[in-house]
């Protein structure tokens, strides 16, 4: 039997091995390998159909591998009954890309929802820890108002406190930056600088914003075709010279090779006089 | 978590230890609400404390404005550098009196 040395399981918080998945008879993630490092900050890229919205679903412990492995915290959590893994998820914050707040909630009370969930905490220290994570994001003064009042920046702040509010030791970003303008964008990157430094949280950023990537990231990981394209730090990425890294840093899509008879033919089917 | 409190001058003085955390931050609660409820002047000493969580501070912040409320004396002492950067994400550094000592804080210094 392997015994971990405390300080080797402090260290690693996410370890991803050989992970294969399948949606139907599809590949959508194959042999990916991912080490995320206690205190880093890794962001994860790929276009759409890459499988990295698949690999968060796994690194939340809501989609079973095909084949390999995954551990949060040392634990497997397929192996773990239900409350190992309610204690584990009790570690973790997630902020998803559209915020899912409750829409019949005020912005405090979603941001309190978690603390009602999961303790038995006194209703005024609940109250008193949800504004200030609101305080954190810069949302004070808007605790009363509804998730229909506020803009699309707002939405992700409150979304990212109510992610905060037990103060999780993983957190989980999907998107933080689509849809918002680049001053906002720019924002919300030196807020989650700010939360690793201030917290010591572990954060995983699923994105495919990349000067928000290159401002945030320890490491980056991109996939495509659900395979690990490269995994390193931003300056490795920048310098990589695989041309479909390339492509993804110069926002190039691959040259698609038309057929120019068929081609033709599709753009002038059915009309008169052809 | 463990505390104790003792009494120096006009103030108590209540020292906590270890994890301040969501399974006892109710219990710092209570023993600093009830402090405040004996209209004694309050100082709570942290530097015994090696994690203190987003509730733990939540504690701290009411038992201020109770003190206030009162017009009681509250003040932290031995902040370490990680709670401080807790308290500075919520900016409750500007908030919060904060002295380097209890001596400091008798003898008026900052």
């Amino acid at each position: 039997m392997v015994v971990e040395s405390e300080s080797t399981k402090d260290e690693l918080v996410i370890d991803v091995q050989d992970l294969v998945t399948y949606y139907g008879t599809r590949k959508i993630l194959d042999q990916v390998n991912l080490q995320v490092l206690a205190g880093e900050i890794m962001v994860i890229m790929g276009g759409s159909g890459s499988g990295k919205s698949t690999l968060l679903r796994h690194m939340l412990a809501l989609n079973k591998p095909a084949a390999g492995a995954i551990r949060l915290f040392g634990k497997d959590p397929n192996k773990l009954s239900a409350p190992q893994l309610h204690a584990i998820r009790q570690r973790m914050g997630v902020s998803f890309q559209n915020g899912a707040l409750f829409n019949s909630l005020n912005v405090e009370e979603n941001v309190a929802f978690p603390l009602r969930e999961h303790t038995r905490l006194d209703e005024n220290t609940i109250r008193i820890m949800a504004r200030m994570k609101l305080e954190v994001v810069n949302l004070a003064g808007f605790e009363k108002l509804m998730p229909s009042q506020l803009s699309g920046g707002m939405v992700k702040r409150a979304a990212l406190a109510r992610a905060i509010v037990m103060d999780p030791s993983l957190l989980f970003f999907d998107e933080p930056s689509a849809g918002l303008d680049p001053v906002v964008s720019a924002d919300l990157d030196e807020l989650i600088l700010r939360l690793r430094d201030a917290m010591k949280v572990t954060i995983v950023v699923v994105t495919h914003e990349l000067d928000s990537a290159f401002r945030i990231a320890d490491r980056i990981l991109v996939l495509d075709k659900g395979k690990v394209l490269i995994l390193g730090t931003v300056d490795e990425v920048k310098s990589s010279d695989n041309k479909r890294v390339q492509n993804l840093l110069n926002r190039k899509s691959e040259d698609v090779i038309v057929n120019p008879d068929e081609y033709l033919q599709r753009l002038t089917d059915d009309l008169a006089g052809l | 978590m463990t505390y104790l409190i003792e009494e120096k001058n006009d103030y108590l003085v209540v020292y906590l230890e270890g994890e301040v955390d969501l399974s006892c931050s109710p219990e710092a609660r209570r023993v600093i609400l009830d402090c405040l409820q004996k209209q004694r002047h309050l100082l709570v000493d942290l530097s015994g404390v090696s994690y203190i969580d987003s509730s733990g501070v939540a504690s701290l912040v009411e038992g201020y404005q109770v003190s206030r409320s009162k017009n009681l004396n509250f003040a932290l002492v031995g902040v370490s550098d990680n709670a401080l950067n807790v308290l500075k994400l919520a900016r409750l550094d500007q908030v919060f009196p904060i002295y380097t000592s209890i001596e400091t804080l008798l003898q008026g210094g900052s």
